[in-house]
């Protein structure tokens, strides 16, 4: 399958260099590792927030970043979409003006409900984001990036502060939206069964290096099997 | 310490002052713009320090979240700082006109007192005062007081009705 995201970059941090070589395929690529690792740093300069040191970042042929070519196209002009860890939903907005904040086509009001309706969330349109719960807010979240257009959406730990039963959903539910959308999904998280259940492969960083990369998924659980044999890794079925 | 800075500036002879008389032939010593000019000069630290606060009290995530779903700098600021930051607008503003509004010393130098012309309510109160009519002042004071419950009243309903909605005053998260 061809490679639609290139990220080869380097960043100094205040107690490592974080040196990361990536090719992502149309997959949904989880990056693992402990707090502090570097993790949302990757995601940060993925969507322009960040500035590398060095590298080059690619998304389907167009540069994002290059250090030699000097490139850094603004976040704005990425189409990479990204879900905070705290979803970041603009509190003074309605779900549904939320939801529709990033489209380019601010009048077409039905693929805003399609897409509420989707995420089950369009009863809630006209409520605010204080007034809903946290799987709530995750789905809001979710719709606005979507809608934006991205070809590349990045969700920082997005399942953290939900509980089990909430987060147990919504990894199905994200999975089903990477295939259907059929643009690379880079989710962030510390969650080593997270990783395992919603990754076709799992990347684990630490200190700001790649220490391990699950070989791509060729069955369900399949490359997690190969993985928890060698790398110490959790193995769900076990 | 105001009124004297502001007298030494605008001053006939003072640098801003000569200039504002060659370019415009205006003089903004002893008369109403005196009065205007110091009300802003002593009420704007008040209103910059906290409408500042509250711009930088904006979630910096906000904004790169909209960043990241295509708006510009300017989309960013009209439609998530300056919203987020408004109660901090609002607070400043409250502040600076109530400062405004009992400004004496600087008004005293630069306007002087000179009843029909210059004389701001609270040195009218402070002529009234010394002159014995109580009962003038009396009254000064009383719409005084009143106009400023007015308007602080009216800018904290109008600010509220439009920040209710959003904060957790709303109706309850459905289960």
């Amino acid at each position: 399958m061809e490679s639609l995201l290139n990220v080869n970059i380097e960043k100094q941090l205040p107690s490592f260099r974080l040196r990361v070589n990536l090719r992502v395929l149309n997959e949904f690529l989880v990056v693992v590792g402990p707090s502090g690792a570097g993790k949302t740093t990757i995601l940060q300069c993925l969507a322009g927030l960040q500035r590398p040191e060095g590298g080059e970042i690619v998304l389907k042929g167009r540069v994002l970043y290059s250090c030699t070519g000097r490139v850094n196209l603004p976040p704005r002009l990425r189409r990479v979409g990204y879900v905070f860890q705290d979803y970041a939903l603009f509190p003074h907005l309605t779900v549904e003006q939320n939801a529709a904040y990033g489209m380019k086509n601010r009048r077409n009001g039905l693929e805003v409900q399609e897409m509420l309706e989707m995420l089950q969330i369009s009863h809630l349109a006209r409520r605010y984001p204080g007034q809903i719960s946290g799987g709530e807010r995750q789905r809001t979240a979710l719709a606005r990036a979507l809608l934006a257009g991205p070809e590349l959406l990045l969700l920082d730990e997005p399942l953290s502060a939900l509980d089990y039963e909430t987060r147990l959903k919504l990894r199905g539910e994200l999975k089903t939206l990477q295939r259907r959308w059929a643009i690379p999904f880079i989710l962030v998280t510390h969650d080593l069964e997270e990783a395992a259940a919603l990754g076709d492969r799992v990347v684990r960083l630490e200190r700001g290096e790649v220490v391990w990369i699950s070989p791509t998924r060729k069955r369900p659980d399949c490359a997690i099997r190969h993985g928890c044999g060698t790398h110490d890794f959790p193995c769900p079925e076990r | 310490m105001v009124g004297f800075g502001l007298l030494f500036l605008f001053g006939k002879h003072g640098p801003l002052g000569r200039l504002l008389e060659h370019f415009w032939g205006v003089s903004v010593v002893f008369n109403w713009w005196g009065a205007v000019v110091a009300s802003t000069v002593v009420a704007f630290p008040l209103l910059y320090q906290t409408v500042r606060a509250s711009f930088q009290s904006v979630d910096r995530n906000l904004e790169n979240a909209a960043r990241t779903l295509g708006a510009g700098e300017w989309r960013v600021f009209w439609t998530i700082s300056l919203p987020l930051a408004w109660p901090g607008l609002v607070a400043g503003t409250v502040m600076a006109f109530a400062r405004a509004l009992g400004e004496f010393g600087a008004t005293l130098m630069i306007a002087g007192n000179i009843p029909g012309r210059t004389q701001t309510v609270p040195l009218a109160i402070y002529a009234a005062t010394e002159s014995g009519e109580n009962r003038t002042a009396l009254v000064l004071v009383g719409i005084m007081t009143l106009l400023s419950f007015a308007f602080i009243l009216g800018i904290n309903l109008w600010s509220r009705r439009r920040l209710k909605r959003w904060t957790m005053e709303g109706e309850p998260p459905q289960s």
